[in-house]
């Protein structure tokens, strides 16, 4: 079953005077279940390829398709609810919400879905020791490492189970043990829950956990290939 | 607490000097609204009062037709006996039956034109201050005797002092020929030219017989313990005469057209000037929330990414507003209560005020009337101010893009 399906994306973008095309006539098509890796230098269009699966941002043609939903025509709100049922995202800068503490920023996602209070506690506090943060429920983003932080942005996304997970550059600001930690969780997630990851990285660690591997240049892809992951 | 409202509380506090300027903002205007709009009450409750005690009271009982016409015929009956009804049925002693009519005074050198009033000399002085405004002589003490009380101006005018002759002429009610000579027996002085100028009281039962009333009057006034009870006295003395149907009740309002639209233009041009202060106070939330808004564009989106809809930021957005200016309506409104209550125990004056009123026989303090209005009308405006200053900054967010935002540092 095709999880995401990008038809003949094209994006570009204007700096200064110049216009520079982040997806040129991009194609591709996801399983679910798999665990993708994108890999490109800086600018190779990526993070606008993630960006458009989210629906966070809208191709200037083409088509992007989640299941079978077409999202590059639907409504904020549409696009919104898309997000919040069926996505889950990890960014590179963690962006969690300063003024709310861990179990809070996992809490937060559920409570917007509607999820009962009581449950939303338990299942908070069962995902942050699924991630390793037991004892660090009440902590805030400030009073947290890199690697803690990001761990609990991990938490954040995968606690109501997700169709998809995207993360951008989700390993950038790790050291390579919690890289290693936090690439190990997404494996496991993938494989006891049958969840679809695509990572975009350029993080030669983060590939070999990758079992398909996309190399991009220039918003086209110019590599895709299975292999087997670590 | 919901995680929503935990979320809203605890962005307050990010900048708590801007949150407390703010709510500081909205605490003083509460402040000044409450203790202004409660002086104001007071004023127009003094205002009312003393304009009322002095003549006309808080209603009067009239035929129908006599207070635009003031014609002699338009009489009341029996007007004493249903004075003296009225004060037994109402078991109230601020009930007192007139005659009016217009003559001519002449004194041995002048004549002026002027109002007469027949009053019960018993009960005027329950529901005027005239009778406590003698400078000269006294009040009237008989019903029947021939004399008459006059205003300063008018003994000045004719020429008179306490103990000469006033001759009278006039048409009694039947359109008769009415004349009479009666005693100077009190000067009063009100400090209102008009009042000191053309106004004579005499017995109301001398009255009657000068100008062949038969008995009859033209109004039973009558006093309220207070304005705030006008109404509720106005619907007993309505009950009370409801067998009479020949006669109508006008309230306050009725009896002074003038002094009720004096009141709403001052209100008119006080409430403008609240209106700005209001304003003021809006503008400043709506700096506040700008910034706030403004600084956390990266948060938003954030949490647009992770499926909060605009429209569920920019509630957000509101609950933010909605918690400080509910801090600052209940702090402003309970300061202001506080602070106007002393007034409302010690009176508000200043120099110059209490001579001033003295000379009118009125207490020379103004109490502000602190009401659950006056504490609340004017926090409440600010309070649905400061929310419509949310507005912009709230529906800013419906045009923000989940991606742009996240690239605003």
């Amino acid at each position: 079953m095709t999880a995401v399906r990008c038809i003949d994306l094209c994006k570009t973008y204007r700096q200064g005077d110049q216009d520079i095309k982040a997806l040129d006539h991009l194609s591709i098509d996801i399983e679910k279940g798999e665990f993708v890796c994108l890999m490109s230098p800086s600018g190779g269009g990526k993070t606008t390829l993630l960006n458009a699966i989210g629906g966070l941002d809208i191709p200037d043609s083409g088509e992007v398709w989640i299941a079978d939903e077409r999202i590059d025509q639907m409504s904020k709100g549409q696009l919104a609810d898309l997000r919040l049922a069926n996505i889950g995202f990890v960014f590179q800068a963690y962006n969690l919400i300063p003024v709310l503490s861990a179990q809070e920023n996992v809490e937060f996602v559920m409570q917007v879905q509607g999820v009962p209070a009581a449950k939303r506690r338990d299942k908070s506090y069962a995902i942050l020791e699924e991630v390793g943060l037991k004892g660090l429920e009440t902590r805030r983003p400030a009073e947290m490492s890199g690697g803690q932080q990001q761990r609990v942005a991990v938490a954040r996304a995968i606690v109501s189970r997700p169709e998809l997970v995207l993360a951008d550059e989700p390993t950038a600001n790790l050291d390579s043990k919690t890289s290693a930690e936090l690439m190990k969780l997404f494996t496991e997630l993938n494989e006891h829950h049958n969840t679809t990851f695509i990572i975009a990285t350029h993080d030669q660690r983060v590939q070999a956990y990758a079992k398909r591997l996309v190399r991009m240049l220039d918003g086209r892809i110019v590599g895709d290939a299975e292999q087997h992951a670590a | 607490m919901n995680i929503v409202l935990r979320l809203a509380w605890r962005n307050l506090w990010r900048h708590s000097r801007r949150t407390w300027l703010t709510i500081g903002a909205m605490v003083f205007s509460n402040v000044l609204l409450v203790f202004m709009i409660s002086l104001q009450f007071g004023m127009y409750g003094l205002m009312i009062d003393n304009t009322l005690k002095v003549f006309s009271g808080h209603m009067q009982v009239q035929a129908p037709g006599y207070k635009d016409d003031q014609k002699m015929r338009q009489v009341v009956p029996d007007v004493q006996p249903l004075a003296a009804h009225l004060r037994s049925e109402l078991a109230s002693d601020t009930i007192a039956a007139r005659g009016w009519a217009f003559g001519l005074a002449s004194s041995a050198e002048r004549s002026y034109g002027i109002g007469i009033y027949g009053v019960e000399p018993d009960f005027e002085p329950q529901v005027s201050n005239i009778p406590g405004l003698i400078e000269e002589g006294r009040y009237l003490d008989d019903t029947n005797a021939t004399e008459i009380v006059i205003g300063t101006m008018l003994a000045r005018n004719l020429r008179i002092g306490i103990g000469d002759e006033l001759t009278l002429l006039g048409s009694g009610v039947d359109g008769s020929f009415a004349a009479a000579v009666v005693n100077v027996v009190g000067i009063f002085g009100s400090g209102v030219k008009e009042i000191d100028r053309n106004i004579a009281q005499m017995p109301l039962g001398a009255f009657q017989d000068i100008f062949y009333m038969n008995g009859a009057g033209h109004q039973v006034v009558l006093l309220a313990p207070d304005l705030g009870q006008a109404d509720i006295l106005q619907a007993r003395v309505e009950t009370a005469l409801s067998d009479d149907s020949d006669l109508v009740v006008h309230g306050w309002d009725e009896l002074q057209p003038g002094l009720k639209q004096a009141i709403q233009a001052d209100m008119s041009s006080a409430f403008f000037m609240y209106g700005i202060l209001v304003i003021l106070v809006a503008f400043s939330v709506l700096n506040t929330q700008l910034m706030s808004v403004l600084e956390r564009t990266h948060e938003f989106g954030i949490v647009m990414s992770l499926g909060l809809k605009p429209g569920r930021l920019g509630r957000l957005v509101m609950l933010e507003t909605a918690m400080m200016g509910f801090i600052g309506m209940i702090l402003g409104a309970l300061a202001g209560a506080l602070f106007t209550t002393w007034f409302t125990v010690n009176g508000f004056t200043y120099p110059g005020m209490e001579e001033m009123v003295a000379n009118f026989n009125l207490p020379g303090r103004v109490y502000p009337r602190a009401t659950l209005v006056s504490s609340f009308a004017g926090p409440l405006v600010v309070f649905l101010f400061t929310l419509a200053a949310a507005v912009y900054p709230a529906l800013r967010l419906h045009r923000l893009h989940p991606v742009e935002a996240m690239r605003t540092t």
